[in-house]
């Protein structure tokens, strides 16, 4: 039987004790003892997020593929338990073996989210490892970050011995070696830091220093060893076909937000839509092969017993060979009770195919993206959607059958006009129109349509990386104004608006593009209390406010601003292929409305062809 | 076909509840290819029952669940196919087809044998060997056991005398009653001492727990009754071989039960 680090008397009173069991179908047991390094890989947040994570299931898989090396995981224990572990001062330990994080080499964070900040000095703290990297020891294993958001890891550099900068599949292996190595060696913590900083994709805060100009912007950012490179480059996996992915996933117990096989079928976007991150930091796109795709389904259907199969990517529609898979997945499985989603889709003809043969149709809804209400916005943003499509989509899917439609937008992008904002409202009642030109007989009840908006916040690696953040009045005004507007349409009744807090996107807005000097304010967040910001009903704006009050830090230094065209940001120490240059341009472009094509229509340079793979040599 | 399996549910596997186990056996069957038939409709769901939920934190070795199988399903060697998607903590003991007519485990079952095991220590009243055997004897001996019954909108007072068909502290003397042999439970171990066995009406119109039962040895003999400190485990469901729908046999009633294992029952 297997040992559990704790108690029954523990398990008994907390909720989902299933959480900190292990134990899962295709987890990995290897004995710790046997192998030359132990990684334990974590997710921020609680399990059920954390193990919805498709990252962390490659690279678990990749880890435990190779002899020397046992991966195990830890997610953020639940507030319940989070209390005990402190009062009882139980060491927050790993899933699989049930042992003390501590005693691991490496501790790996993927960071995914901005509001995971707090969790991850949580992990920190219960697992008994000195929250700054500069307070680490030999006993310590070393941390090291991962993820969207170490692309600017400036505000959360001081906790982490290292951050990966790109696709987990490509330099682990050379980190590692070099890791054994250092163990071998018997030297200082800090010499395996040199050995580290000279993978490529490696970046080492430590070695570096910025300075500010009087204004509080970058004057210079300096590295102060020289093993430390001067620019850390994005790695790539560049053959998508031939690289490390799951054939044995992971199956929960309980249920999870993600509970079912993912299929990865590409990795990047053609679109460069202007205020989207994903679409930059992951170019060039480069597809899987049907083959590759078709038989990792196959086992992974098999492995994992899911009666459900998601296709993810940016952007399923710009996969050349998407009907085929579909199609191929629908005769396979779908007299084995195996059912076929497929988010990001664009609606069209093919979809609705595929999907009044995959869903029940009285049950789903048909979701678009328009993210901004009028033409003139969605060319500002490079959203290649055009109110002619959405309406002909909705249309389809009305004679199809369906009758609820889903739609999102954002509220607080550049440029944005308050005749923009109404366009969202008189867009929602458009579709609603559409409907009831269908005869009386032809209709399926009432529409139903959800408007939903959210706040745009600017990020890193995006030609809105110069902009202004919407402030909170101004988005509460907007949010009111688009309500107003919503309830003046003809179909107000069948309208139903939705929108996002503005709390917390100002604070993501501010560690999205902030500095190191957020460090100091997120460990105070931190020790008075701050954990599972992103949920609302732990979320604690004042005790924020006052961890800026007390260091000085304004946060609308980071949200208000204009940034000039040569402002050093403190993230362009990382090359991520897509140049500086290039988003300027689209900038500029954007303050003009002007659409750039898609990279299959017509390349842009924009410099992610110097990692020669994918569509930037596809013929 | 339908068929009725019986498993054991121990060690981390008691933290998984109901509703998850469920999740757990559809996605078992399917890694393990059985030709488990599904319902019609739009979206088909597996056709499964299980007999009666245990709860959280408690161990069985005797869980019994339902299922139909399509006639193409070869049921030579299927304990060991469906045990290939099983872990240690979860795992098949006995397969038995039924009878085309047979009702759901959950309509038929009728009594659940348990071992209620105390921490050390912490029954502190109940320590001495000799003395838990009287208490158990005394309370056997008892016309009316009443405890408060509480549900989520009320409490009553109810009495379970009839109820609790046997209960002792001797597994031997428990076994010789309920003529099924269990061997030595797997909570007979240093951690936990003195143990005790009952046998309790289970089903849907009244179903007991064995946790009332210490309460009302602790509330008998004056002593304070605590959630934490003991554990149970479940070592047999049974169907009554004289049981009507609706009805209950006790000791008190004119038709006594007739038990048999759940696995026995109607089968082919």
């Amino acid at each position: 039987m297997r040992k559990l680090a704790l108690s029954d008397e523990i398990l008994l009173s907390i909720e989902k004790p299933a959480r900190y069991i292990g134990g899962e179908i295709n987890m990995v047991q290897k004995d710790p003892r046997a192998v030359d390094v132990r990684f334990c890989m974590c997710f921020p947040d609680v399990y059920e997020i954390g193990m919805s994570h498709l990252g962390i299931q490659i690279l678990y898989d990749m880890f435990n593929q190779w002899d020397d090396v046992y991966c195990e995981r830890v997610y953020s224990p639940w507030v319940d338990l989070d209390e005990i572990m402190r009062k009882e001062h139980i060491p927050l330990f790993a899933l699989e073996s049930q042992e003390p994080i501590k005693d691991f080499d490496f501790l790996g964070i993927t960071i995914q989210y901005e509001m995971c900040y707090t969790n991850i000095l949580q992990v920190l703290d219960l697992s008994g490892i000195p929250l700054c990297a500069q307070d680490r020891t030999m006993e310590d294993p070393f941390v090291i970050g991962g993820g969207p958001c170490t692309y600017n890891p400036e505000p959360i550099a001081d906790f982490f011995d290292m951050f990966y900068i790109g696709e987990g599949e490509t330099v682990y292996r050379e980190l590692l070696d070099r890791y054994k190595e250092w163990k071998h060696s018997g030297k200082e913590r800090i010499e395996f830091l040199k050995m580290a900083a000279q993978v490529p994709g490696i970046y080492v805060p430590q070695f570096y220093e910025a300075s500010y100009n009087e204004d509080g912007t970058i004057a210079s950012f300096d590295k102060l060893v020289k093993e430390a490179p001067d620019t850390v480059i994005k790695q790539v996996e560049c053959d998508m076909s031939d690289t490390y992915y799951p054939e044995k996933p992971l199956v929960p117990y309980i249920k999870v937000t993600q509970d079912r096989v993912v299929l990865e079928i590409q990795r990047g976007c053609i679109r460069g839509c202007r205020f989207c991150q994903a679409g930059m930091l992951y170019r060039p796109i480069r597809p899987r092969s049907l083959d590759f795709l078709k038989q990792r389904a196959k086992v992974m259907l098999e492995s994992t017993g899911h009666d459900e199969i998601s296709l993810s990517s940016l952007s399923s529609s710009d996969y050349k060979e998407l009907p085929e898979l579909v199609y191929w997945l629908i005769d396979e499985y779908r007299d084995k009770g195996v059912n076929i989603s497929l988010p990001s889709l664009r609606i069209d003809a093919f979809a609705l195919d595929v999907m009044s043969k995959v869903q029940d149709i009285r049950k789903s809804s048909l979701t678009f993206a328009p993210e901004a209400g009028s033409q003139r916005m969605r060319n500002v943003i490079n959203k290649g959607l055009t109110e002619e499509v959405i309406l002909k989509g909705a249309m389809d899917a009305f004679v199809g059958g369906w009758n609820r439609v889903k739609l999102y937008f954002m509220l607080g992008l550049p440029g944005e006009e308050y005749d923009d904002i109404e366009q969202i409202a008189v867009l929602s009642d458009k579709i609603a129109r559409e409907y009831y030109t269908l005869p009386k007989e032809e209709r399926q009840g009432k529409v139903q349509i959800v408007t939903s908006t959210s706040i745009f916040v600017p990020k890193p690696f995006t030609p809105f990386q110069w902009s202004p953040m919407v402030s909170k009045e101004e988005a509460r005004e907007k949010r009111f104004f688009l309500l107003d507007k919503v309830k003046s349409q003809l179909n107000a009744k069948s309208i139903k608006y939705n929108c996002h807090d503005a709390d917390v996107s100002e604070l993501e807005g501010v560690f999205a593009r902030g500095d190191r000097k957020l460090n100091d304010v997120i460990l105070q967040a931190y020790q008075s209390g701050c954990i599972y910001d992103a949920w609302t009903e732990y979320f604690h704006y004042d005790k924020w406010l006052e961890a800026f009050a007390d260091h000085n830090v304004d946060m609308n230094f980071y949200l208000k601003r204009e940034r000039g065209k040569e402002e050093i940001f403190p993230w362009d120490f990382i090359d991520i292929g897509v140049t500086k240059r290039f988003l300027y341009r689209e900038y500029e472009r954007s303050k003009e409305a002007v659409v750039t094509p898609n990279c299959r229509a017509k390349c842009a340079g924009c410099g992610a062809a110097k990692f020669g793979c994918g569509v930037c040599v596809e013929s | 076909m339908k068929a009725r399996i019986k498993f054991s549910k121990v060690g981390s596997m008691r933290f998984i509840g109901h509703l998850d186990l469920m999740r757990f056996f559809q996605k078992a069957f399917r890694r393990a290819k059985i030709a488990i038939s599904y319902s019609q409709g739009y979206s088909p769901h597996q056709l499964m029952s299980f007999a009666s939920p245990l709860g959280i934190g408690l161990s069985s070795d005797a869980e019994y669940l339902d299922i139909v199988l399509d006639d193409t399903q070869d049921v030579q060697g299927i304990v060991e196919q469906i045990n290939e998607a099983m872990n240690d903590e979860i795992c098949v003991k006995e397969f038995t087809i039924l009878k085309e007519e047979a009702k759901t485990s959950m309509a038929v079952l009728a009594a659940c044998d348990y071992v209620v095991a105390l921490k050390k220590g912490k029954y502190n009243f109940l320590q001495d060997k000799e003395y838990c055997k009287k208490a158990v004897e005394n309370l056997a001996k008892k016309d009316k056991i009443e405890i408060v019954k509480k549900t989520k909108r009320s409490e009553k007072l109810v009495d379970i005398r009839n109820n609790i068909y046997c209960i002792k502290t001797d597994p031997k003397e428990f076994e010789a009653f309920t003529k099924v042999s269990y061997g030595k439970s797997k909570l007979d171990t240093e951690e936990y001492d003195p143990l005790f066995y009952c046998e309790l009406t289970a089903g849907s119109i009244v179903n007991i727990k064995p946790e009332l039962v210490l309460e009302a040895l602790c509330h008998e003999e004056g002593q304070e009754f605590n959630v934490l400190d003991y554990q149970i485990h479940r070592i047999e469901m049974y169907a009554d071989q004289n049981g009507k729908k609706g009805e209950i046999h006790t000791f008190a009633t004119e038709v006594k039960c007739d038990l048999v294992p759940l696995s026995e029952y109607e089968a082919k």
